[in-house]
């Protein structure tokens, strides 16, 4: 077992705790303009807001480095925005525009972006484990000191997906750390209603996994917590597995009536809300006013605002490219 | 000329690659120690070592979606599947992500993944041990599919496909690992024509992959009664090479299929349908085809034979669209 991270004050200098603060609410912001725009029309498809979890993305992710590998989950925006996706190329992705950081080919459950190493934004549940165990193989074999963090929900755990791949990943001490964002929901289903071992870190622990449960709504926490995970599988540790117990404050897609669970419950979840309660914790230790977090506010929703004119202005891709980037070189047309 | 066994033909082929290229590795169930499940990769744990010849877990989802990883992560991965009937259980990783990286990531991503599988029947395995599912791999935009039927193919076809940057499939029938071939010096390896494996002008057999030898054979018998088939080994499944296939049946004026898949929702059916669509009045008489049988493949030798495609029926149904 990993030690658990150190409670107090902040611990870390004003700017980037910032920095913190800065990510979870431009998540925030753009989420929201996001369920605006569906409700507009101008993004179809699915749509699975972060909206409630923006403390796990971001804390987990400015505890890596740039040449790491991230694998995610079809709830990616947090990740790509805090990842250094541009907010413009991922607001055009959602209304199906070319200049869409996936050409519009993926919509919002497929962000991809070479240069931030962050390959996807995978829609099949634990469809990303097998990956990422492959992307650490390569790593481990090229002699790359590089960490792939594999993110997913709790209800991955229930898939032979997630089995197969620790199991892989601890056997060969492949660079893997599994994030398990556990939101207690697998769309609908509950973890006590789907799972006979709801103690998620005992199941990954079976794998002679070292395990850390953190406080997802803490991004002090999950900062914490993942630093030090990460630099135990960098220094070829093998793999760790992190559970950040969080809740998502929204609907699981835009189609969801949220039938399974009480609205208290909801509600008592977002009295821990991850933005409002570190503003607070920063204000009470003198690291953040409160001009000083409406001028931050401000600046994500201008930035927001900027992404969603460069989504309207972008262009479509013209139907006779509809077959491009089916194989990567073209192929003749009569042979196919 | 050098003669060999299709099993050491692709050996040589793997040999060759992990050889030449460091990136390459071979990762599968019992690659290593036991030296694979048909011997292909027997000596190449002693001589390459454990990192590049690598025996996973029984986990076909998790070592073909680490494969994929793999190759995104740099590395020229040829991940061993034993056998087609298993790769069901990582068809997901197959179909919903190598397949889809590239176009989804709006070409950002390419997965030069290598997948080599035992495929078909005829060995008395048994249902669940005789699929022949080229056909549902086939199907699918974004990988490609190969079935090398000569030991030619069997060494010259995988240096091509770790080549090319997507993921390719490599179907190697079962009934094929023994047959004895001639292999010249240097390579014969595209991975985008079908072959011409016998001239003739009054029947176009068509076929790929373990039914080969059944269909030469056939063609033989013909020969005798003097009616000359030219036979056309598909060699590549997707993209299939259509231009060939319409070339002979122009020629021939009459086509037959054979194919060891199901014949519902089969390769032959779609081959069909592509010379209809482009021959269809260079055709002197209905396009026939030979298929197994509609039942999960049998264990008796009898029943067994009776369900796979055999050169008397396919000898039968050339006939038939000869008239004669």
């Amino acid at each position: 077992m990993i030690a658990p991270p150190p409670s107090g004050p902040v611990p870390y200098p004003a700017d980037f705790a910032l920095a913190l603060l800065r990510d979870m609410v431009r998540i925030r912001r753009f989420e929201e303009k996001c369920a605006q725009a569906y409700g507009e029309g101008k993004i179809r498809g699915f749509l699975h807001l972060y909206i409630g979890e923006e403390a796990v993305a971001v804390g987990a992710l400015h505890a890596l480095q740039p040449q790491d590998n991230i694998v995610a989950t079809y709830r990616e925006h947090g990740h790509a925005l805090v990842r250094g996706v541009s907010m413009n190329s991922i607001m055009a992705e959602m209304y199906g525009k070319r200049e869409g950081c996936s050409r519009g080919r993926g919509g919002s459950m497929h962000l991809f972006d070479a240069g931030a190493r962050l390959f996807g934004g995978n829609a099949i549940v634990g469809g990303g484990l097998p990956v990422a165990v492959g992307l650490a193989l390569a790593d481990q074999m090229q002699n790359a000191a590089r960490v792939t963090a594999c993110f997913f929900g709790e209800g991955a755990m229930a898939e032979g997906a997630f089995h197969e791949s620790i199991n892989l990943a601890a056997l060969w001490r492949l660079p893997v750390l599994f994030c398990c964002e556990n939101n207690l929901y697998a769309m609908g289903t509950a973890l006590a209603r789907s799972e006979s071992q709801t103690d998620l870190c005992a199941k990954a622990a079976a794998y002679n996994v070292p395990t850390l449960k953190v406080d997802g709504q803490d991004v002090v926490a999950v900062h914490e917590a993942t630093r030090q995970a990460a630099r135990a599988v960098r220094e070829g540790g093998g793999p760790c597995f992190i559970e950040y117990q969080t809740y998502r404050f929204r609907a699981h897609s835009m189609f969801d009536a949220e039938l399974y669970r009480d609205k208290q419950e909801v509600e008592e979840w977002k009295t821990r809300g991850p933005l409002h309660t570190f503003s607070a914790r920063l204000k009470t230790e003198g690291k953040l006013t409160e001009d000083a977090f409406l001028a931050l506010d401000r600046e994500a929703n201008a930035e927001v605002e900027r992404a969603a004119a460069f989504a309207e202005a972008g262009s479509w891709e013209p139907v006779e490219d509809l077959t491009r980037d089916v194989y990567t070189l073209a192929e003749p047309e009569s042979r196919i | 000329m050098t003669s060999m066994t299709y099993r050491d033909a692709m050996r040589a082929a793997i040999h060759a690659a992990l050889e030449s290229d460091p990136r390459v590795f071979l990762m599968g169930e019992d690659v290593g120690r036991y030296g694979g499940t048909y011997a292909v990769s027997k000596g190449l744990l002693e001589e390459f070592g454990p990192q590049r010849v690598r025996d996973t877990p029984l986990s076909e989802l998790g070592f073909v979606g680490a494969g994929i990883g793999a190759a995104l992560g740099g590395m020229r991965p040829i991940v061993e599947v034993m056998t087609v009937n298993f790769s069901l259980l990582a068809l997901d990783q197959i179909v919903n992500t190598a397949a889809l990286y590239h176009h989804m990531s709006g070409g950002q991503f390419s997965v030069p993944l290598v997948i080599r599988m035992a495929t078909g029947a005829g060995r008395q395995l048994a249902a669940q041990h005789s699929h022949s599912f080229e056909n549902w791999y086939a199907h699918i935009p974004g990988i490609k599919v190969l079935a090398p039927a000569t030991v030619q193919d069997a060494r010259d076809m995988l240096a091509p496909a770790l080549a090319d940057p997507d993921p390719v499939i490599i179907f190697e029938h079962v009934q094929l690992y023994n047959t004895e071939g001639e292999v010249s010096a240097e390579a014969h390896g595209d991975i985008c024509t079908a072959a011409v494996r016998r001239s003739g002008s009054a029947v176009s057999l068509i076929t790929y992959g373990g039914s080969l030898p059944k269909v030469l054979a056939a063609a033989d018998r013909l020969a005798r009664d003097g009616i000359e088939a030219e036979v056309i080994d598909l060699r590549v499944l997707r993209p299939l090479d259509t231009a060939t296939i319409v070339a002979s049946v122009r020629k021939c004026r009459r086509a037959v299929i054979i194919d060891e898949g199901w014949r519902t929702g089969s390769l032959a059916a779609e081959i069909m349908a592509r010379i209809v669509e482009e021959a269809f009045y260079d055709l002197d008489a209905p396009l026939a085809r030979v298929c197994s049988a509609e039942v999960p493949i049998p264990y008796a030798r009898h029943l067994e034979a009776a369900a796979l495609p055999q050169p008397e029926g396919i000898v039968a149904a050339a006939r038939a669209v000869l008239g004669r």
